[in-house]
């Protein structure tokens, strides 16, 4: 067993559950949507994409493609999240939310390429 | 410039990840422990929106003064933690940083990754040079003065940093690489299209053959020079076609052996091959016959007396080993006291070839023989560049330089390729036919060394000449030797060889007509070069050479000329 491995593969899926934990619930509804779960799973998917920094495998390309695009998308999440509740001032509205949740929707599909690739690749080592 | 990139990253994942744990654990402390209100009332902890402002200019120690309201005393409390915590976190990822820039393996490979790109943007033809030591040293800053490009793949990490110090006139990269290595050539831009050719000259017969066999096989289309000091190596290198292969000590016993022979032949030589605007040395000095004493029966030796032999030269041999040579009379010494140099005939010799590879030892032989035998000739080989000054003092009749030998021998092969040609039918045509050329050359130049030149007749290298016989004009050899301010006065140069497909002509005439394609070799003075030039490439310089007449300068008045 590799530790390398278990760090890199415990950082993906979870940055996948916690994005997932976000998503789920009325996409309208600010009670099932608690900005600290969007607050991880920012930072747990900054350290899986830090974690995927110079493999220079194919493979490896995707993989910090689809998580660069997954901070892109959770990262817009959060930006409307403060310019709506500190800025404007409007409050977590249900379009505010359903635009949030959406965005984090986007990122969750790109996670899920990224634990699909994770499998494919544990699948593909005949090890 | 991408490999750099991923190394930086790599590198950085560590303090990356460290900084994202600290933001994350700073922020998510400052959302959890409740604030106060102006009145000192408890109030509601920071939203994430403004931990994250506040860790921002904390953390970068930029210390901004805006804090949205007075803090609580838990806050201040964790304030403190995150102030020490993201100091640590930033000095670790700016002491990687640095550790990194400061590298070695980091810095060869960001000094590769430059010498691709300048490999790659070179727009000019470029010749790729292996091996900068003494005699690749030579070559390329002959090259440079020229104004031709070049690449260089150098062994010793040291030589290629002494190049950067050099004042080159172009743009030269370098690299710390062994040549040996396809990859390496690969890299120096052996496929590249406006490579023209390669010089093995590294001091390793097996790296230069390495190198002519790798160009052979990745790049079959341009010449490979190779220096090669063993028979072995000179034979192998032949086997599979490399161009041309140097060998200094053959070299130099063929012109020995020359000079013995035919003078005069030796002399033209001189003349031709010395570097230009020097004086040749009055009188030449020419190795007698009579007894010789060859001291080192190395390559050089060895070389020397396979030619001494072939010229009917008595000569005796000094060297520490056997070397197996019943009909001459052998010491078995190093030579550097008297009584074996008078065992080998000191007295009674002629000259003496000190040929060993220890230049104090070769100081040392000559010295003593001089001493004892004063009107001894002496023939000198000098291993090091760095005794010169040695040499220089003791003044033997002939000082001979490996490295120089090879170095003069590239570039007159690069320069002049004709020359090769001519001093080989001159040596065929014999002693008086030598002679005469001699005469006419001192009679135009005096004792200096000419320039020595080739001109080839086609669009990119004597454009106007090769546009008059396109238009289906006529010029003569003695055109091309006119001067451009009096047409009427020859200049001083004198045509040696023309060569016509495989048709070779010697001291082509003045009313022999010029063909698109011909090959031509000169020689002359700078200037007359210089108005060569002129009229090879100047439209107007040439009508008013052939006519007399002044022509108008523009297209436009050249067509209303026709029409009229």
């Amino acid at each position: 067993m590799n530790l390398e491995k278990v760090v890199f593969g415990f950082f993906i899926v979870l940055a996948a559950t916690l994005n997932f934990g976000f998503f789920v619930g009325d996409i309208d509804n600010p009670e099932h949507h608690h900005v600290f779960e969007l607050f991880a799973a920012i930072v747990v998917n900054l350290i899986a994409t830090v974690l995927k920094f110079g493999d220079r495998t194919q493979i490896g390309a995707i993989h910090l493609a689809t998580s660069l695009v997954a901070d892109l998308q959770l990262l817009a999440a959060g930006v409307t999240w403060a310019v709506a509740v500190h800025v404007t001032g409007e409050g977590m509205t249900p379009v505010v939310t359903s635009s949030v949740v959406s965005l984090a929707g986007g990122a969750l599909l790109a996670n899920l390429v990224s634990v699909t690739l994770l499998v494919v690749e544990t699948a593909m080592m005949r090890r | 410039m991408g490999n750099v990139f991923f190394l930086i990253l790599r590198r950085m994942r560590a303090p990356l990840i460290l900084l994202i744990l600290i933001y994350a654990i700073s922020i998510l402390g400052l959302t959890l422990i409740p604030g106060v209100d102006a009145e000192g009332r408890p109030a509601p902890p920071l939203s994430i929106f403004h931990a994250f402002y506040f860790i921002s200019y904390t953390a970068t120690t930029i210390g901004f003064g805006e804090i949205p309201q007075a803090f609580s005393n838990g806050q201040r409390l964790w304030v403190i933690a995150c102030i020490y915590m993201s100091v640590v976190g930033w000095s670790y990822s700016i002491l990687t940083l640095l550790a990194l820039v400061q590298d070695s393996g980091f810095q060869q490979t960001l000094s590769t990754a430059r010498f691709i790109w300048r490999v790659r943007r070179m727009g000019e033809p470029f010749l790729l040079i292996c091996g900068c030591g003494e005699t690749g040293s030579t070559v390329i800053r002959a090259l440079d003065r020229q104004g031709r490009r070049f690449v260089v793949l150098e062994s010793s990490r040291l030589r290629v940093e002494e190049l950067d110090l050099e004042d080159f006139k172009t743009d030269t990269p370098a690299l710390n690489a062994d040549a040996r290595h396809p990859e390496n050539l690969l890299l120096a831009g052996l496929r590249h299209p406006r490579c023209q050719g390669v010089l093995a000259l590294t001091n390793s017969d097996e790296a230069n053959l390495a190198i002519a066999i790798t160009v052979r096989l990745l790049n079959p289309s341009i010449p490979v020079l190779a220096r090669a000091e063993q028979q072995v190596t000179a034979d192998n290198l032949a086997s599979f076609g490399t161009n041309h292969i140097i060998n200094p000590f053959e070299r130099f016993a063929d012109y020995l052996a020359l000079a013995v022979h035919s003078p005069a032949c030796y002399q033209l030589v001189e003349r031709l091959t010395g570097t230009p605007g020097q004086e040749l040395p009055s009188p030449l000095p020419i190795p007698p016959r009579g007894h010789w004493i060859i001291c080192g029966y190395g390559r050089f030796g060895r070389a020397v007396a396979q030619r001494f032999a072939a010229e009917g030269l008595d000569y005796s041999i000094i060297d520490p080993k056997d070397a197996h040579e019943p009909k001459r009379l052998q010491i078995v010494d190093t030579g550097t006291e008297l009584a074996p140099l008078e065992a080998a005939g000191l007295t009674r010799a002629a000259g003496i070839v000190v040929g060993t590879e220890n230049d104090v030892n070769n100081l040392s032989i000559a010295m003593t023989a001089r001493a004892r035998n004063p009107g001894l000739f002496v023939v000198m080989r000098q291993n090091q560049m760095a005794n010169s000054v040695l040499f220089e003092t003791f003044r033997a009749q002939i000082n001979m330089v490996p490295s120089r030998i090879v170095a003069m021998e590239c570039l007159a092969l690069l320069n002049t390729p004709l020359l090769d040609d001519f001093l080989m039918e001159a040596r065929r045509a014999g002693e008086t036919w030598a002679q005469t050329l001699n005469d006419r050359l001192e009679q135009l130049f005096g004792r200096l060394i000419p320039e020595t030149w080739n001109i080839r007749i086609n669009a990119q290298e004597a454009r106007a000449v090769y546009l008059e016989l396109m238009h289906g004009g006529r010029v003569l050899l003695e055109d091309l030797g006119r001067r451009p301010d009096q047409r009427r006065e020859p200049a001083r140069l004198l045509p040696l060889l023309l060569r016509r497909q495989e048709e070779v002509i010697l001291l082509p005439g003045p009313d022999t007509p010029i063909l698109p394609g011909d090959w031509l070799l000169f020689t002359g003075s700078a200037q007359a070069r210089r108005d060569q030039r002129l009229l090879l490439f100047s439209e107007k310089v040439l009508a008013y050479l052939l006519t007399g007449d002044e022509h108008s300068g523009g297209w436009l008045w050249r067509r209303l000329a026709r029409t009229s």
